[in-house]
């Protein structure tokens, strides 16, 4: 199994974060342009998913999988997004990426003075980048393939 | 088990079949007294719920009926229900006259209470479908946009908490898409059985023309039955 990348994204649909760990192809495009195409469909997808629904929803829209990726999103009730890509043979993972907000995110941004939680998150925030990565590489779901 | 509905779209993101298997009707009436607690605003498809979630309703219900009369999007015209229903108000002669309110204005005035409300989900219209297969169709395209590995297809399969939908393109650009509950497994077959259906009874049909809308009723059937087979069996082959 093999994580791809993490987009953190704010309410404003700013992405306050990018970090990847395996990438094999990239988009014809810049990063701000990709962060806010990926942003937009985000929000399609969301509104798509609430208005499609046969039934009331809780939580809308978890994950999708084409034949090679899943996208497994999470929002907090404050609007940050959490969007992980992973292979298809990871089920839900929506316990890590709460968990991802509320050690990492909350205790390395939120609540560092020096941060801001709607602001993007600039690369002199080492502590928060350090304890990402240490998080995933340990995850049952980082693998070999993804170091090599 | 359950399969909610099924669409196919074409290769230009056209609507051109759709089949609702079984949506649940979610439907409530409750009596309320004033004030009645809940954010109500106007919408296209009538007034919806903003906020106030209680008693089983749910933020984005609309109004279906008041007092047993249906409402007409955000509008209510009492004059062609039975007089019961509206006798025992000591209305002014003017309104009266014509019985017809803003369902909003109606529900902020006290002598109006107590009210029978009938919240429910609105059901999607035709139009409402077509718009819904496009946005699907170009959701498809970006997900392989955005994708971090080599040669990837679009959405395969997308989770909510309640339904799954699955998606299968055949190479020839066609979509089959169903939606289901979580427990509903094999719709994997039933897309492709789908697709052998669509071969056999809609494109041999001599009346059919090529990305047009699909109006052959055995095409209808045969989905039909190979949805209830799912449903009982776990295959859609009988």
């Amino acid at each position: 199994m093999v994580v791809y990348n993490l987009y953190i994204f704010n309410r404003n649909g700013q992405c306050l974060f990018y970090r990847e760990w395996l990438r094999r192809k990239q988009t014809n495009m810049s990063k701000e342009e990709e962060f806010k195409l990926m942003n937009g469909f985000l929000f399609s997808v969301k509104s798509f998913v609430q208005r499609l629904s046969p039934v009331d929803l809780k939580d809308g829209f978890l994950s999708f999988k084409t034949n090679c990726y899943k996208l497994h999103y999470y929002e907090t009730a404050t609007g940050h997004k959490f969007v992980l890509n992973t292979d298809n043979n990871v089920g839900n993972i929506r316990d890590i990426l709460h968990q991802l907000y509320s050690t990492i995110f909350v205790n390395y941004i939120v609540k560092n003075p020096r941060a801001s939680a709607v602001d993007v998150i600039d690369s002199d925030q080492e502590i928060f980048i350090e304890k990402l990565d240490e998080f995933i590489s340990n995850l049952s779901i980082f693998s070999q393939t993804n170091k090599a | 088990m359950v399969v909610y509905s099924f669409y196919v779209i074409n290769r230009s993101g056209g609507l051109i079949f759709s089949y609702e298997h079984s949506i649940p009707k979610i439907e409530l009436e409750k009596t309320f007294s004033y004030p009645l607690g809940f954010v109500l605003t106007p919408g296209d498809k009538g007034v919806v719920v903003q906020f106030g979630q209680r008693d089983g309703i749910k933020v984005g219900h609309t109004i279906i009926a008041i007092n047993g009369v249906p409402a007409r999007r955000n509008n209510i015209d009492f004059s062609s229900a039975p007089p019961t229903a509206t006798a025992n108000d000591d209305e002014p002669p003017t309104s009266s006259l014509t019985n017809s309110y803003d369902i909003i204005e109606y529900l902020s005035d006290p002598s109006h209470y107590p009210v029978a409300i009938k919240f429910g989900r609105t059901r999607l219209a035709g139009n409402e479908k077509l718009i819904l297969s496009s946005i699907f169709h170009s959701m498809y395209a970006i997900a392989c946009q955005l994708s971090p590995e080599l040669n990837s297809s679009g959405i395969r399969e997308l989770e909510t908490d309640q339904y799954k939908l699955y998606c299968f393109q055949s190479i020839t650009g066609i979509k089959f898409v169903a939606l289901t509950d979580l427990k509903q497994t094999n719709v994997d077959a039933l897309l492709r059985r789908s697709y052998e259906l669509h071969s056999d009874y809609a494109l041999k049909n001599p009346f059919y023309s090529l990305e047009q809308p699909i109006w052959c009723p055995l095409f209808q059937q045969t989905v039909q039955q190979a949805i209830d087979l799912l449903e009982r069996t776990g295959s859609p082959y009988a």
